[in-house]
């Protein structure tokens, strides 16, 4: 993955397809240097056996194949980057996985389109709330899509067209002033 | 254009929303919907999904077409990511593999705007039973 955004929006379709009605990702940007990236579910989770191998590519949830790619991509590009990625779960509860990275590590992937894949995530099913959470410098910004859709009134999709530009402006806004990554 | 900055700003603007959103509704209907799935698992994202997405969303808009883009998982095409699936109205799914920008665009002034097919079809081999 090229992108830091690319994994987010990859790890957060788990959330997706474990049927969480809410998923919460934190970015922090750590005074101690470490970049810690956490996402946080109620989804189907699985047994703490399971959840082990998850961290293994030969291990999905899927039927279509027997290969399940995110959360390996995603170990390591942390473990390349100084960092480690830890996943604890419980079946019926959710799932939770962090993965940590050093800020100023050569290999550390540009962020990417973060603002394109929160609309997505906030987007990719009907009923799940979405809240991001971005961290630097002692300040934070939450996009929440439960304030955004009371905010818009009615029963607007945060990606309808006529929204869509409005919404990402918003997001971009906000976090630009947490952290400008251009 | 002001600019939205926070949640206050969306609330000034409902009205204005609810107005250009049942302009729309008024001009488009469900069934003549283009409906455009992309393959967004792992290896699609990996391969670029993700902007082939953002592509079609915004030439749709620009070139006027009604259609529905949404991100699905995986289709079983990996070898052949990224892949959409493209059903226009009345008509059966087609998949697209390799789809590139480029092909992104040919496929939507081709195959969506004409129906004229555009090569890099992935078959479909299979009918189910209760046909």
């Amino acid at each position: 993955m090229k992108e830091l955004a690319l994994h987010i929006l990859d790890i957060g379709h788990n959330s997706v397809a474990a049927g969480a009605s809410m998923l919460q990702i934190e970015m922090d940007y750590r005074n101690d240097g470490i970049l810690q990236l956490s996402f946080e579910d109620n989804g189907k989770g699985m047994s703490s056996d399971e959840a082990q191998k998850a961290l293994s590519p030969y291990f999905t949830g899927r039927t279509t194949r027997k290969v399940g790619l995110g959360l390996p991509l995603l170990k390591h590009t942390a473990e390349q980057c100084g960092g480690e990625l830890s996943i604890v779960s419980e079946r019926g509860r959710g799932t939770k996985v962090v993965a940590t990275f050093q800020t100023r590590h050569i290999d550390l992937p540009p962020v990417g389109d973060l603002a394109g894949i929160v609309m997505m995530l906030a987007t990719a099913k009907e009923d799940m709330r979405l809240l991001f959470t971005l961290r630097s410098d002692g300040k934070s910004y939450t996009f929440d899509t439960e304030e955004i859709k009371q905010a818009l009134g009615g029963n607007i999709p945060l990606n309808h067209p006529v929204v869509a530009d409005d919404i990402r402006g918003l997001f971009i806004e906000n976090s630009n002033e947490i952290r400008n990554f251009s | 254009m002001t600019k939205i900055k926070s949640l206050a700003d969306l609330r000034k603007k409902q009205e204005v929303f609810q107005s250009q959103i049942m302009l729309r509704e008024r001009s488009e209907k469900a069934e003549q919907l283009v409906q455009v799935k992309v393959a967004m698992a792992t290896c699609g994202i990996a391969s670029g999904a993700k902007d082939v997405m953002d592509f079609m969303i915004g030439a749709f808009e620009k070139r006027n077409i009604p259609a529905v883009v949404t991100q699905t998982g995986c289709m079983g095409y990996c070898y052949a990511e990224p892949t959409i699936e493209v059903t226009l109205p009345g008509q059966e799914p087609i998949v697209y593999g390799y789809v590139d920008l480029k092909k992104a665009d040919e496929i939507i002034e081709k195959y969506i705007k004409t129906g004229e097919l555009v090569d890099g079809i992935i078959p479909v081999n299979y009918q189910s039973i209760d046909k």
